[in-house]
Formats: structure tokens, sequence, C-alpha cells
């Protein structure tokens, strides 16, 4: 066991039913450290997410979270840091219960946990608020009264609530404008870069990845092909499957994507 | 630290808990249903201080006595006052409809929350259940517990819950499905919410206006039932009830007709409003934020046709699209969603027409292919298509054009073709109908096409279904449909946008091909910079329903003119440094 990690998937293995979703995943994430999770759909990216966060199964294999096992332990039944372990997931349309208001999905999850008081939970909203740049006002109303990105900011804060080590974010951004994407993004480097949370940050964007990770798995068909520094797997990618994501995503600039666009179809060619 | 102001804040009518109520209530029905309620209730309450006698008093001398003379409505068939009964039988006819509502609300919820939460077994034992007690006939079943049991309503009534249960149960499990694969749940599971408080805080809460509906309609049910039952002769004829009363004036209705006019009145109007209720709530759920019918705007005057004809000589212009403005209805007026736009297109051209959600490219493309959404319309401008404007044409004028001249690709390859079909069928119907040739050659044709696309199997998938192929596969069918008939413009509203990127490069890789092969134009409506340096030749940058900048596609991207442009263009994420890690030493704790 490596005392550095603060995350440390082993031969995580996961079968719904005949599928095999996982196959010996094993990927670790450092304190503070943003690990990029890329692949397209059903490459399990998800699944080990969800793995992790205890909502979702593994067959096999273990999950190690400061040196405790945590694989198939429901968030219910977690203890200690490993219980605050959050999630920002991709919709922030339906990851906000409709019916709450912005301060009863904030207080929620330290009620949960039994940590303070409804009146004590209540103060920190204000300052949850302020940490995601929403206007404190915001506490008292729905969260249908918000657009994507400032609902996104709304599941953000949930998340820090616990003040936890680690934050999964399944697709966090895929679901905004693109100006709107790169200020959450922004946020979600800021925030790391004051607190030491580390994120598993699943995307099926390689742009968005380069630009938040430190280090990047690729995933595809349930196996990671590709583990590495973000520089080099997003510029200079070792497996192919990784330079075939990276060429087929259309860059913007006319003259740079008719070159990408070149090399792409003679690597298809090539196959 | 990022700036909230830039983003868009949507409109926010600020809803305070009870707003729901005052919507209910400011509903001319709903408010006419909760008074007459509020008083049925308060009578019901206060009857010893409300009515003028005790419930068995008797008078023998003023059996079937007509109104006046101390009893106001008349005596009944005993010598009782008609109006204390009345007023005592609501409390007991109240009682014993509240009995079955709750004794079913309660055994339908809970079992259909455990049913719709945690599926599997309980879910089969349960609805099996269900269905079984909804198999059963009540008004035997109530019949033949009247036998067993002896003359009391509240045990009636309780069995009446028994048998109304499935009602609940089969709402709540539905409605239950419908919230449980929402992230909330996940992300309150993530909390370390136990099962029990997610179903309560989250499940239940949400679920909770149509329960409340449900109630209001089974409890006007149990009233009408248990005052049958009471006719019946079922009921104690001791206890004063409106069914009892109903079942009285019946045997004496020779003598005194009237005396049935009042235990039916009050039934009517009890029913009556529980059931109104019900209605205006369920307006209050289904309006939502939308406009309230007969408020629509009357649209403006057609604009006159101010194209001038001779203004376009250049035989080269396909499509020209001048000051277009395309509204929807809305609370004062017309809501204008794309507000004087002005584009060209050249034969041949591929026209990217890109902006960030709601700034009205979609509804662009789609006023050009005169499929507007329910209630919009363009409202003045032109739209030039090959000399002729589309702006005005009917649904009929339209039709020739569309899929011949104009095709369309849509951004959900899925949900655009129909899974009851093969695809085969799909993509000969349309070819038989617009082009008029025979099954058999457009059997051809459509073969020859979807080997065009790149599909590996044409004759396989030909014969499949919908749900046997891929996304990717998908869109490649969509597509040789939409080049079938040989059109001379083709509209793709972000045609990869739901694709993995791989197949997002073949697919544009494809749509680029097809393009050049037929001499097509193409107006290509995408969020992504990348799919539009990547195909389009120039391109029109829209905000906020109006076009900012349309340049060349090298110019844009080398010399953006606009504020906006530059704004976007400084969004995408493209060469960003990566970051370098360093493990936090002391980090500050958040919260």
């Amino acid at each position: 066991m490596n005392p550095q990690l603060l995350v440390d998937c082993i031969d995580v293995n996961t079968h719904f039913g005949a599928l095999h979703v996982l196959k010996n995943v094993s990927l670790t994430i450092r304190p503070g450290e943003t690990v990029g999770l890329v692949g397209e759909s059903g490459s399990g990216k998800t699944t080990l997410g969800r793995a992790i966060l205890g909502i979702g199964p593994v067959s096999s294999g273990r999950i190690l979270f400061n040196g405790t096992d945590i694989a198939g332990c429901p968030p219910g039944a977690r203890a200690g840091e490993a219980a605050a372990i959050q999630a920002v997931f991709q919709d922030p349309y339906s990851s906000l219960n409709p019916s709450m208001t912005i301060e009863d999905i904030l207080i929620e999850p330290v009620i949960a946990r039994g940590l303070a008081s409804r009146v004590d939970a209540t103060a920190q909203v204000r300052k949850l608020l302020k940490q995601v740049a929403l206007p404190t006002d915001a506490a008292q109303r729905y969260p249908r009264e918000f657009s994507g990105g400032q609902r996104q900011r709304v599941a953000i804060a949930r998340a820090l609530a616990l003040s936890p080590r680690l934050i999964v974010c399944d697709e966090p951004v895929s679901a905004l404008d693109l100006s709107t994407q790169a200020r959450v993004l922004d946020l979600f480097i800021e925030i790391q870069e004051r607190t030491g949370v580390a994120y598993l940050f699943v995307s099926h964007d390689l742009s968005v990845v380069r630009h938040i990770s430190h280090r990047v798995a690729v995933m595809r068909s349930g196996e990671i092909v590709e583990f590495g520094e973000c520089d080099q797997v997003t510029a200079r990618p070792a497996h192919d499957y990784t330079r075939r994501l990276l060429l087929a995503a259309p860059v913007a600039d006319p003259i740079r994507q008719a070159e990408r666009r070149a090399a792409f179809q003679a690597l298809e060619k090539g196959n | 630290m990022t700036d909230f102001s830039n983003e868009p804040t949507s409109r926010s009518p600020k809803q305070g808990r009870f707003a729901f109520a005052r919507a209910v209530l400011a509903n001319p029905l709903g408010l006419v249903a909760c008074v007459m309620l509020v008083a049925v209730l308060c009578v019901a309450a206060f009857a010893p201080f409300i009515a003028p006698y005790a419930p068995g008093d008797l008078q023998i001398f003023k059996m079937n006595a007509p109104p006046g003379d101390g009893y106001l409505l008349g005596g009944d068939g005993a010598g009782r006052d008609i109006l204390t009964r009345l007023i005592y039988g609501s409390r007991n006819t109240l009682a014993g409809a509240a009995v079955a509502v709750g004794v079913a609300g309660l055994i339908g919820v809970v079992t259909g929350l455990i049913a719709g939460y945690f599926g599997g077994n309980r879910d089969v034992v349960l609805s099996w259940v269900s269905d079984g007690l909804m198999a059963l006939p009540a008004l035997i079943v109530l019949l033949a517990f009247y036998q067993a049991l002896g003359a009391s309503i509240y045990l009636s009534m309780i069995v009446f819950g028994i048998m109304l249960s499935p009602s609940f149960f089969r709402l709540t499990r539905n409605l239950v499905n419908g919230v449980k694969h929402e992230l909330y749940i996940d992300a309150a599971r993530v909390s370390g919410l136990s099962d029990l408080r997610i179903i309560v805080r989250h499940v239940l809460r949400v679920i909770r206006a149509p329960l409340v509906i449900q109630t209001s309609i089974v409890a006007g049910i149990a009233i009408v039932i248990q005052a049958g039952l009471e006719f019946l002769g079922l009921g104690d004829p001791a206890t004063p009830t409106w069914g009892g009363m109903l079942q009285n004036a019946f045997a004496n209705m020779y003598t005194a007709p009237m005396a049935i006019l009042w235990p039916g009145l009050a039934i009517s109007v009890t029913v009556a409003s529980f059931v109104l209720l019900a209605n205006a709530i369920r307006d209050r759920l289904q309006q939502g934020d939308r406009v309230t019918a007969g408020t629509t705007p009357k649209p403006k005057p057609a604009p006159s046709s101010s194209h001038p004809r001779g203004d376009s000589p250049d035989d080269d212009v396909l499509l020209d699209v001048r000051d277009l403005v395309v509204g929807y209805p809305g609370k004062g007026g017309w809501t204008e969603v794309v507000r004087g736009v002005s584009l060209t297109l050249r034969r041949g051209e591929v026209l990217g027409l890109v902006g960030e959600s709601g700034s009205g490219k979609t509804q662009t493309a789609f006023a050009i292919l005169g499929l507007l959404s329910e209630g919009g319309r363009v409202l003045s401008g032109s739209i030039l298509f090959d000399g002729q404007d589309l702006a005005h044409f009917s649904e009929k004028e339209m039709r020739p054009l569309r899929g011949k001249r104009i095709a369309y690709v849509p951004q959900e390859p899925m949900s655009n073709l129909d899974p009851v079909f093969r695809i085969g069928y799909q993509l000969v119907e349309p070819m038989v109908a617009v082009l008029g040739i025979s099954r058999t050659e457009a059997k051809a044709r459509a073969l020859e096409l979807l080997a065009r696309v790149g599909l590996p199997d044409p004759k396989r998938t030909f014969s499949a279904y919908p749900h046997e192929i891929s996304g990717g596969m998908a869109q490649r069918v969509l597509i040789a449909g939409a080049v079938s008939c040989k059109p001379d413009l083709l509209i793709a509203d972000e045609p990869t946008t739901a694709l993995d990127v791989t197949v997002q490069a073949e697919v544009l890789e494809l749509m680029r091909n097809l393009q050049a092969e037929f001499g097509m134009s193409m107006i290509l409506v995408t969020h992504n910079f990348g799919v539009v340096a990547d195909s389009c030749e120039r391109v029109a940058v829209m905000k906020d329903g109006a076009v900012v900048e349309m340049q060349e596609v090298t110019k844009l991207f080398a010399e953006p003119a606009h504020p906006y442009t530059k704004m976007l263009l400084g969004s995408v994420l493209n060469d960003t440094t990566v970051r370098s890690y360093v493990a936090p030493r002391n980090p500050e704790v958040t919260a």
C-alpha cells in the first residue's frame, strides 16, 4: 500500500449479468490531484465512477481509499473521510430535486451524516454559495429559477458541504454552453487549489480533460488502455485508440483541422 | 473567481412555498370547491352547535311533515327533523369517506413506494396482489362482508379502502418508477441518506401533487359508494347518514317527495367539490409556466412582402433570408426568438450556424424548413428559396419542397426513426411518395444509398429495426434518407452532437463527401467550433436571436471581429497548457 495515494483501485471488475463492464481496472488518485477518465459511450467510465462512489456494483477487486477497502460498501455504511466522497453529475437539471429549495439541497449531506444540527448547517449555506460564486439570496429559491451553469454551481456547492477529499465528477460540463463550460471548469480548478480536494473527472471530451487533469486514463470496452501524465496522453498518446480519439476531435482552427482530419483518415486507413 | 453576473439568469418568478396553493385558489373552480368543502367540514365539526335538535329527537305527528313549523326542511318518515339529520349526517358521511380514503391511501402509497423504489421481487408480488384486488368486484365483496361483520359502516369503509388501495398503489408505483432514476436520487445516496429518508425526502416530495389529486377523487368516490351501500340498507339505521336519509326518503317518496332532494343535494355538492378541486390542482400542474389558453396574442398583420425581386439577380444564391423575425406567443404578446436574421447561401456552399443555447440558431433553421413548433410563426421578413418566399408558405405549399428540395438531418437519430417499422420501409416509403418511383426501384435505390453512406451490410440494415442498430448507424440511415431525393439544400441540426467523437469524425466526413458529390448547399447548425472549422465554408455567429458576425471560415478564426465571437473562441479549450501536480501541503478546510 502506497501512503501517497488517496485512491487505489486494484483489479476492479464489474459484471451486469453476462456483460463484463469493468475488466481488471486499476487506477490511482493522489491527494489534491485531478485524474481525467476519458472514453466513448459504453466504455465503462461512468461505471467506475459509480463503483468508487458506492452506488454501483463491484464484482471483484479492491478500491482502497486512504488504505481502507471501500469496494461494494454503500455510501451510508462508510465512515470517516470515505463517507465524505461526493459527486457532481452531468445533468444539472435532474441532479437537483425540483421540489427542494437550494438551502435544503445544500444542507442535506450534513444532516444525512448527522454532523451538525439543522441550524448550524443552515449557517454554512451562505459560505458554500460564496465558494461557488452564487448570490446568497439563492438559498430560498428553487432549482428551476437558475440556468444550467448556475445549477451546476449549486451541485458543486452540495459536493463541497462535507469538505470531501475526493469528488467524482461525471461529465459535469458536457451539458453546458461553451462559455459557461470554461467558467465552471475554472471554478473546479480554483476550488481544488484552495482546498486540496482530488477529482476523478469523467468526460468524453479530451480537450476538457486536458484542461483540468494532472493525469489521464483512457478507457475502452471496460479496460484502461492508457494511463499517464496529462500532457503525454493528450498530446503524444502511446496507444492507437487514444491517438484515434485525439485525431477524431475537431480542433477549432480550419487549417490545423484540415491537417488533423488528414491524419485521422490516414490512421483509419492504416487500421 | 469567476463572475456570476455573466451567466444568464433564467426567468425567476419568486415563488414561495405556498405559491401553488394560491394558484389553485386563484382558479374560480378551485376557489368554489375549497369554499364548499370547508363549509361542509365546518358543519360536520360543529354539528351539535348548529343543529336545532338532537339527531334522534322525533315528533310522531311530524312524520313526513312539509317544511315549516320548527322543521325547516320538513320531517322524515320517522318524524325527525331533516335539517338536523342532514347536519349530523355530514359528520358520519365524511368520517366514513375519510376512513376509506385513509386506508386506501396508506396501504396503496406505502406498498407503491416499496414496489416502485426497490423493484425486483417485491414489485412482482405487490403488483400481483394489487391486480388480484382489482379483479374482485368491490360491491359484492362489501355485501359479503356486511353479511359476515354486521351493520357497521366504518367496517365496510375499511374493507372498501382496502379494495380502493390498488388505485393508489398503481399511481404511486408508476410515479416512483419515473423519478427513481433521476440523478438527485443518486446524489442523495452519495450523501449517505438511508433508503427510507430518500423515499420520504425526495421521492414522496416530488410525487405528492398527483397523490393529492387522487385522494380528492377517491374521497368523492368513497362518499358515493358509501351512500349507495346505506341506500341498499347496509348502514346502521340509528346513525344519521346522507345515504340512510336517502333510503328513508325514498321509502316515503309518494307522501313527501321533497325529502329526497336534501340528502341528494348534499351528496352531489360535496362529491362535485372534491372532483372540481382535483381538476383545479391538475390544471395548475399541467399549466406550469405556459400561457393560459385564450391569452394568445393576435398575430401581427402579415408583413408586406417587401422583398424587392430584382434585388438578388445573383443566380448563384440559393437561399436568401432577410430580416427574419420568428416569435412565439408569450404572456404579454409575442416573444421573439429570432430577431431580424439575414443570411445568404450560395449553391453548393456549406454555411455554419453557430451559437450557444437560446441563440435562435435552431429556430432559424426550423423557420426555413417550415417546422416551427406549436404557436411559433414568422412575424416578418422573407425566406427566398430559389426565388420563392417560404416565409408565409402554408403547410400544403411547403410539402412538395420539404424532403425533396430541402432535406433535414436531426440531432437525435434514434428518436427520428420509428421503432415500429423496419429501416428499409422508412427509406422506401418517402421515396415512393416524393419521387413517384416504383417500390422495387425505391428499394434498389435505398440499398445503394445505404452502401453509399458507409453501412457495411446494407441488406441487413435494410431489414433491421431501429433498435438493432447503433446511434452512428442510425444517423447514417437518416443521412441516406435525407439525400435520397437529391435535395438542393440540406439542413443539419447538430447532426453529430449525440455521437461519439470517432463516429462524429466519420459522419462529418460522410456529409462532406455527399455534399460535394451532390453539389448540395448545406446549413450546419452547431455549437461546436471544431465542427465549424472542419466542415463549413462560411459561418454565421448567432446571439440572442441575431447574427452578430458572418465571415468566411478562415477569416472568422483568424480575426474574429465581434467581441462575442472573440469571447466564444476564447472559451474553446484548445492548446491549454497542462496543469502540473503539486501535492497539497496544508489544505484549507472547506466550508
